[in-house]
């Protein structure tokens, strides 16, 4: 299939990065497919012959069910219906974050005090509902799959973020926010060195109880204080594992695609996310387009389509092809729109290699989808059915 | 007649990209037609109203953004928890110094982000506040109340604050006000609506959530089907030709009729474009039968080009108010 392009842009090597990389990142908006399109890679590179295990975040009921994934064990589990004759394997899990934090607070402290820590509500509340919490423990899962050394190759899709960014903010953010002022105020009686440090903010934190308890009540109380003093001896070194988080996304055999589909914001997001990767020296393999329209009849063009329709409407008997030609003019006219906003964006950013695919007709949820666009994300010619 | 004549909150929610933020501002503008007053609040500080409307980002204040059909007036309020926290803490205890001095430790920070359920309390307490104000109380008084809540996927959680907040807290202040706009969100006064598309995920996401907001004991209220295309083609021949029988002599001879050249391969793209367009209809009709089961009222909006402009809002405002709803 063919679409007006004025500069196409650089295509780019799918399957020279499904052969080389290590570790692949798909980011981008949400609503763009990044789902669709990490598990599409995956499935690929398996067949390809490479031992595969595709991290997910939120996938859609459907295709987590066309990956096996039917319970959150927070284990990969080993898809089935792979051809796995070229000796590759394809293994996938669904993200369950809180559970993740559950791990981290029952590997740092002994029985009891783990037991306190999960029921505590403060604990309830920020490893199950705060911002950044999703970003953080999908890449602290990303670091141990890849420590475990079991895959060739790790493709990870992130977190449905208000703004793609927040995926690379996200796990610096809890670091700060549990190594912040308020926190360190409430655990200052505990490690005071100076009576005046005790002093001023002795003030503050009586305030804040004072405040507290009319509100919430002793209990509460009780729980955050219980909450900090953890906080204090086992997530001390928390911004330490952010740090060696963010140091894994820059090691060598890391590489991030950027999903995106031909649409204002959603490019706009990529862009402003290819500019952020280069910022930060990471590895950016390219962009992944999404839901392109083409034309199977670029030649035909809207104008002459909609004014044959017109006439054709007037007969009774050519209602069929009338509406072949508006249907036919409405597509080219989205395929020329997609097709300019892409190569705006190569324009904007000549050096970023793409990857396209197209609309499809319905939702993918099954093997054979997955196939077909992996084969299309690496410009395989399609065989005629 | 309208729809929900005795619902003053209406809370709009919709999965991430279906439009439900235009969908609130549009009910809002259609609930002040005729000289009323209206509240279109958010709560996520996306900013979101203040775009549509074209004003500058809004501050934790009722602000005019539209003028309705007849003379009535929609206000527009961002709500943020911190200055919510403020607030509550300055008029039921008289903290004032104490919150500016909490404000600048960063506790009020703290306290929003990590005290189970506070925040949703917090927000969903001032949306209270604006919908049950008296006539000798502070502030405006309101005809209605929009709420452009969190998506469809978290909506029922969002409300259900009474639970959220029985983990922090079983007594007080914050659990009475928890119990209090529990009682709003859960009495006739208030309504749900969803806003969807006619896609998979959407609808799938608008199912669940309708389930979870009974299970929550809140009122489901409308479901409104936003970006509406028409079929492109004639009804008695979609069946067939999503199929995939699709009539390549009838386009052939259209075209000749119409001039144009008909070689072989342009006749089969049009088919093949033509084929997926039937697909594309038969799913979004099954989406809908889908939605029409679920048996609450509901209401179609066509795609609109322009949505997000002021025309296009009262567009929509003038169809939900022609389709009933209000």
């Amino acid at each position: 299939m063919t679409t007006p392009t004025s500069t196409p842009p650089a295509s780019l090597d799918v399957d020279a990065l499904l052969r080389d990389a290590q570790i692949i990142v798909c980011c981008g908006a949400g609503g763009v497919g990044k789902t669709t399109t990490a598990a599409a890679l995956g499935v690929r590179a398996a067949e390809q012959g490479r031992s595969v295990c595709v991290l997910t975040i939120d996938p859609a009921r459907r295709l987590a069910q066309s990956m096996g994934l039917t319970e959150l064990d927070n284990t990969p589990r080993a898809v089935s219906g792979i051809d796995t004759s070229a000796g590759g394997r394809l293994d996938a899990m669904m993200l369950d974050m809180k559970r993740t934090f559950d791990d981290i607070v029952v590997a740092h402290s002994d029985e009891a005090r783990a037991k306190a820590i999960l029921a505590n509500p403060f604990y309830v509340s920020l490893s199950s509902s705060f911002a950044g919490t999703q970003e953080y423990m999908a890449m602290e899962k990303l670091g141990q799959l890849k420590a475990k050394g079991t895959w060739d190759l790790i493709v990870v899709d992130t977190p449905p973020s208000r703004s793609a960014l927040d995926f690379l903010d996200a796990p610096q953010r809890l670091g700060r926010f549990l190594d912040g002022r308020m926190i360190r105020l409430l655990t200052a009686p505990a490690r005071a060195g100076g009576r005046a440090y005790l002093k001023v903010f002795a003030v503050g934190v009586k305030m804040f109880t004072d405040v507290l308890n009319r509100l919430l009540g002793a209990q509460a109380l009780r729980d955050l204080s219980l909450f900090v003093t953890s906080l204090e001896t086992m997530f001390g070194g928390f911004r330490e594992r952010a740090d060696q988080t963010y140091k894994l996304l820059k090691e060598r055999g890391t590489s991030f695609l950027v999903v995106a589909v031909p649409e204002r914001d959603a490019l706009r997001e990529a862009a402003y996310f290819v500019e952020r990767l280069e910022t930060e020296r990471m590895p950016l393999a390219g962009v992944v387009l999404n839901r392109v329209h083409m034309s199977g009849a670029p030649a035909l063009s809207v104008e002459r389509s909609i004014a044959a329709a017109e006439t054709l409407e007037g007969d009774g008997d050519e209602a069929y092809a009338a509406a072949a030609l508006r249907v036919h003019a409405d597509r080219l006219a989205s395929a020329i729109r997609d097709a300019r906003r892409a190569s705006q964006f190569h324009a904007a950013h000549p050096r970023v290699r793409m990857a396209e695919v197209t609309a499809q007709a319905s939702d993918v949820h099954d093997l054979e989808g997955l196939r077909r666009i992996g084969a299309e994300l690496a410009a395989e010619t399609p065989t005629a059915a | 007649m309208a729809d929900f004549p005795a619902v003053k909150l209406h809370v709009v929610s919709g999965k991430g990209g279906t439009g439900k933020t235009t969908v609130a501002a549009g009910l809002a503008l259609a609930l002040a037609a005729g000289g009323r007053q209206v509240l279109l609040t958010e709560v996520e500080a996306r900013q979101g109203i203040a775009q549509l409307f074209d004003a500058p980002p809004l501050p934790y204040e009722e602000r005019r953004v539209a003028v309705a059909r007849g003379g009535g007036e929609v206000y527009a309020l961002a709500i943020d928890p911190e200055q919510a926290l403020l607030e509550y803490l300055e008029q039921f205890y008289n903290l004032r110094r104490a919150g500016s001095m909490l404000k600048r430790l960063g506790a009020i920070d703290f306290a929003t982000t990590i005290a189970p359920g506070l925040r949703d309390v917090l927000l969903t307490g001032k949306v209270m506040e604006a919908a049950t104000r008296e006539r000798r109380g502070g502030g405006r008084i309101y005809d209605a109340v929009v709420l452009d809540a969190p998506p469809t996927g978290r909506i029922a959680k969002f409300l259900n604050v009474n639970t959220e907040v029985a983990a922090l807290t079983k007594m007080g202040p914050v659990r009475n006000q928890a119990n209090s706009v529990m009682t709003l969100l859960q009495s006739a006064k208030t309504a749900v609506h969803l806003v969807t598309m006619l896609e998979e995920m959407p609808v799938q996401e608008t199912v669940d959530g309708i389930a979870e907001l009974i299970a929550t004991g809140l009122r489901p209220g409308a479901v409104i089907v936003n970006m509406m295309r028409e079929p492109l083609m004639p009804d008695d021949s979609v069946a067939d030709t999503a199929a995939g029988k699709v009539d390549t002599d009838e386009i052939a001879r259209g075209l000749k009729a119409a001039s144009l050249d008909g070689d072989p391969a342009t006749v089969s793209a049009l088919a093949a474009e033509l084929s997926d367009h039937a697909r594309r209809v038969m799913l979004e009709r099954q989406e809908l039968a889908t939605l029409s089961a679920l048996d609450r009222p509901m209401y179609e909006l066509p795609y609109i080009a322009d949505a997000t402009e002021l025309s296009g809002l009262q567009e929509i405002a003038d169809r939900l108010q022609s389709a009933g709803m209000v």
